[in-house]
């Protein structure tokens, strides 16, 4: 019982949380941003993708991996741009051109790394963002043995959250934001211009998730390999949802699943499969739907696109 | 109630064929990046899909699955539904078919049909959960299809290489008993008679939704859940029919990928059949005959690049580009018609 409880409550373990989560925060802000807007984001999975590509292969080819994180945002965030388009402009269902979005993303990011590099599966190893010890943080017991030193991306998913949650609840186009999402007429009459925040809240949702991409492919590890993903775009948004929709909540969402990611090897040693830790996000997820765990109800207005009257 | 599919207007065939045509040009924007010709990229596509009786039955066997698929999001979408997780329907209709495969020894006029029949039951029954979810309680089955696609995903995952584990190094389980084999109807290919069980499923979905009074509830369900209560039809009701046929489709597909492709089950086999489902249903305007269509060209597609990608400096996975181009034209209806100045509702 000792050893299991010392498994659970152990320093390493929630280190390596807070690594997993990072990707699936930067995501999942992202979704917040989208959904908020009233844009249905099923398409983080696909822009987290092209985020990760796009940051190994302009680390690749400038030797900068800060010049990668760039590349990554200005990659998701143009591939938000084209989901806005289609749906804001041309009012396609927003859940097919986000589900066109990840199929597009999957084949692209391989056609790219087999033009580039003759390879399927992965590309040549990159430069990496390296680890930095901050300087307070460090100097704390037992916090500085979980944040004392950590990857800089793992910081800035945290002033993210705080960020995103001042911007959404402290600031007018936080207020607008929140309005156009929920009863996009109104905002409209009171003359907020919808569309404008609806691509807005979606090219940055892009950007975010591309963000979120880098995290993996030149700093987690230091290449790119096929579908390296692997559905983390989903676990954002169960985090958004399971976080009601809210910066705060999918902080803890992600960092709820991202410890469950880090337990696993250590799970498995004692039997359990690592394909139900792998199951756990989107079963919570479900059981958060249906109301047993305080009902998550999500922006009135998401999955319907604005038709100006 | 107006009656679409009887009508079928002529513009009805040209939105799919101009989102096609445009997804193809797009498509050739990327063919030129690599300093290739597109002609000559096409070309190859087209006559290695479509060029010999050879190409036309593996185009056959790659469209498929994709039938199965494309009828299932159709189904749905007919009911109004939004089934996205045809993927984890089929995983969920792969596994019960697999299992009957392996675990019976029957002759093969009881045994095929029985492992047909189990993974259709398991598809079924995988996508009635996110029917039931929200006909009681008003979950949207988006999200819930697209987790339960993952959680498929996984336990399958799980059964193969743990309870069901063939015992090789591969991730895979035995193989069925070759009584529950689908039979190769033209070798070399591996086109087998399941494509006769697509056009029956193709058959069946118009004949439940155009010639029965349950199509007629679950369509009316489709265009208008308000209405369709106020005039006495229970929609809690038809939501978990819907899904559940929708996902029996689903779960044919697996079917088709063990009793007919892999005859076993290897972990995570299926190359988003499930998702481009979606883009077939779409393409074929939610119709069986477009869904047939549609999925052949998909077929085709698929079944055209491995030569295309020997023999041009052409990726494969410049077809999973195309596809995802055909998705986005196809959802853009309002900008294709606003370019062929058709009317916006037609």
């Amino acid at each position: 019982m000792g050893d299991i409880l010392a498994m659970l409550f152990n320093t390493t373990v929630f280190a390596a949380a807070f690594r997993m989560a990072t990707p699936l925060i930067f995501a999942a802000l992202g979704g917040i941003l989208s959904e908020r807007s009233g844009v249905v984001n099923i398409a983080l999975e696909g822009m987290m993708l092209i985020g990760s590509f796009t940051a190994m292969l302009v680390t690749y080819l400038t030797g900068m991996p800060w010049v990668g994180v760039l590349g990554a945002m200005a990659a998701g965030g143009l591939i938000g741009l084209i989901h806005a388009v289609f749906c804001v402009r041309y009012r396609a269902n927003q859940v097919v051109t986000g589900t066109a979005i990840n199929i597009f993303a999957g084949g692209l990011t391989v056609f790219l790394l087999r033009h580039f590099f003759q390879v399927a599966g992965t590309s040549p190893a990159v430069t990496v963002i390296p680890d930095i010890t901050l300087p307070i943080l460090s100097k704390i017991p037992w916090i500085d043995r979980i944040l004392g030193r950590q990857n800089p991306l793992v910081y800035l998913a945290l002033v993210a959250v705080a960020v995103v949650h001042v911007v959404i609840y402290r600031t007018t186009w936080g207020l607008r934001l929140r309005a156009v999402g929920e009863h996009p007429q109104a905002a409209d009459t009171v003359g907020v211009n919808v569309f404008r925040m609806r691509y807005i809240a979606v090219v940055l949702s892009g950007a975010l998730a591309g963000l979120g991409g880098t995290y993996l492919s030149i700093a987690h590890l230091s290449r790119f390999s096929e579908g390296m993903t692997a559905g983390r775009g989903f676990i954002a948004l169960a985090a958004v949802i399971f976080g009601k929709w809210t910066p705060l909540g999918a902080l803890g969402a992600c960092l709820f699943f991202g410890y469950g990611d880090a337990l696993q090897m250590r799970l498995q040693d004692i039997g359990i499969p690592t394909q139900f830790m792998n199951m756990l996000p989107y079963v919570l997820t479900m059981v958060a739907l249906a109301g047993f765990i305080g009902r998550a109800v999500g922006p009135k207005a998401a999955g319907e696109p604005y038709i100006k009257g | 109630m107006r009656d679409k599919v009887k009508a079928l207007p002529w513009q009805e065939l040209l939105l799919p064929l101009v989102a096609v045509v445009l997804a193809l040009l797009v498509g050739s924007v990327f063919i030129l990046y690599v300093g290739e010709n597109p002609l000559k990229a096409y070309g190859i596509l087209f006559t290695e899909s479509l060029g010999s009786m050879r190409n036309i039955a593996t185009t056959l066997q790659r469209a498929t699955p994709l039938m199965f698929t494309g009828l299932a999001v159709a189904f749905a979408f007919r009911a109004g539904l939004f089934n996205i997780g045809a993927e984890g329907q089929l995983y969920i209709g792969a596994f019960c078919a697999v299992w009957v495969g392996i675990s019976f020894n029957l002759p093969r006029i009881i045994h095929l049909p029985l492992a047909i029949f189990a993974a259709m039951v398991g598809g079924a029954l995988w996508a009635s959960i996110a029917g039931y979810l929200k006909a009681k309680l008003g979950v949207h089955e988006v999200i819930n299809t697209i987790m339960l696609n993952f959680i498929a995903l996984f336990l399958t995952d799980w059964l193969v290489t743990g309870p069901f584990h063939g015992g090789s190094w591969v991730p895979e389980t035995v193989r069925i008993s070759s009584s529950a084999a689908f039979t190769r109807i033209y070798l070399p290919t591996r086109l087998t008679t399941a494509v006769y069980v697509a056009g029956i499923a193709a058959a069946a979905v118009y004949i439940i939704l155009w010639k029965t009074k349950r199509g007629y509830e679950l369509r009316a369900v489709g265009l208008n859940p308000d209405a369709a209560e106020y005039g006495g039809i229970n929609v809690a009701r038809n939501t978990v029919i819907a899904m559940a046929i929708s996902g029996a489709l689903a779960g044919l597909a697996g079917a088709e990928q063990i009793l007919g492709l892999h005859n076993r089950f290897i972990v995570r086999f299926s190359s988003d059949l499930g998702f481009m489902g979606i883009a077939v249903a779409l393409l074929g305007k939610n119709h069986p005959v477009g869904v047939l269509l549609a999925a052949v060209l998909f077929g085709a597609l698929q079944a055209g690049s491995a030569a295309m990608d020997r023999s041009t400096a052409v990726p494969r996975e410049l077809i999973t580009i195309i596809q995802a181009l055909i998705i986005f034209f196809v959802a853009a209806e309002f900008l294709i018609r606003r370019m062929l100045r058709l009317k916006e509702d037609a």
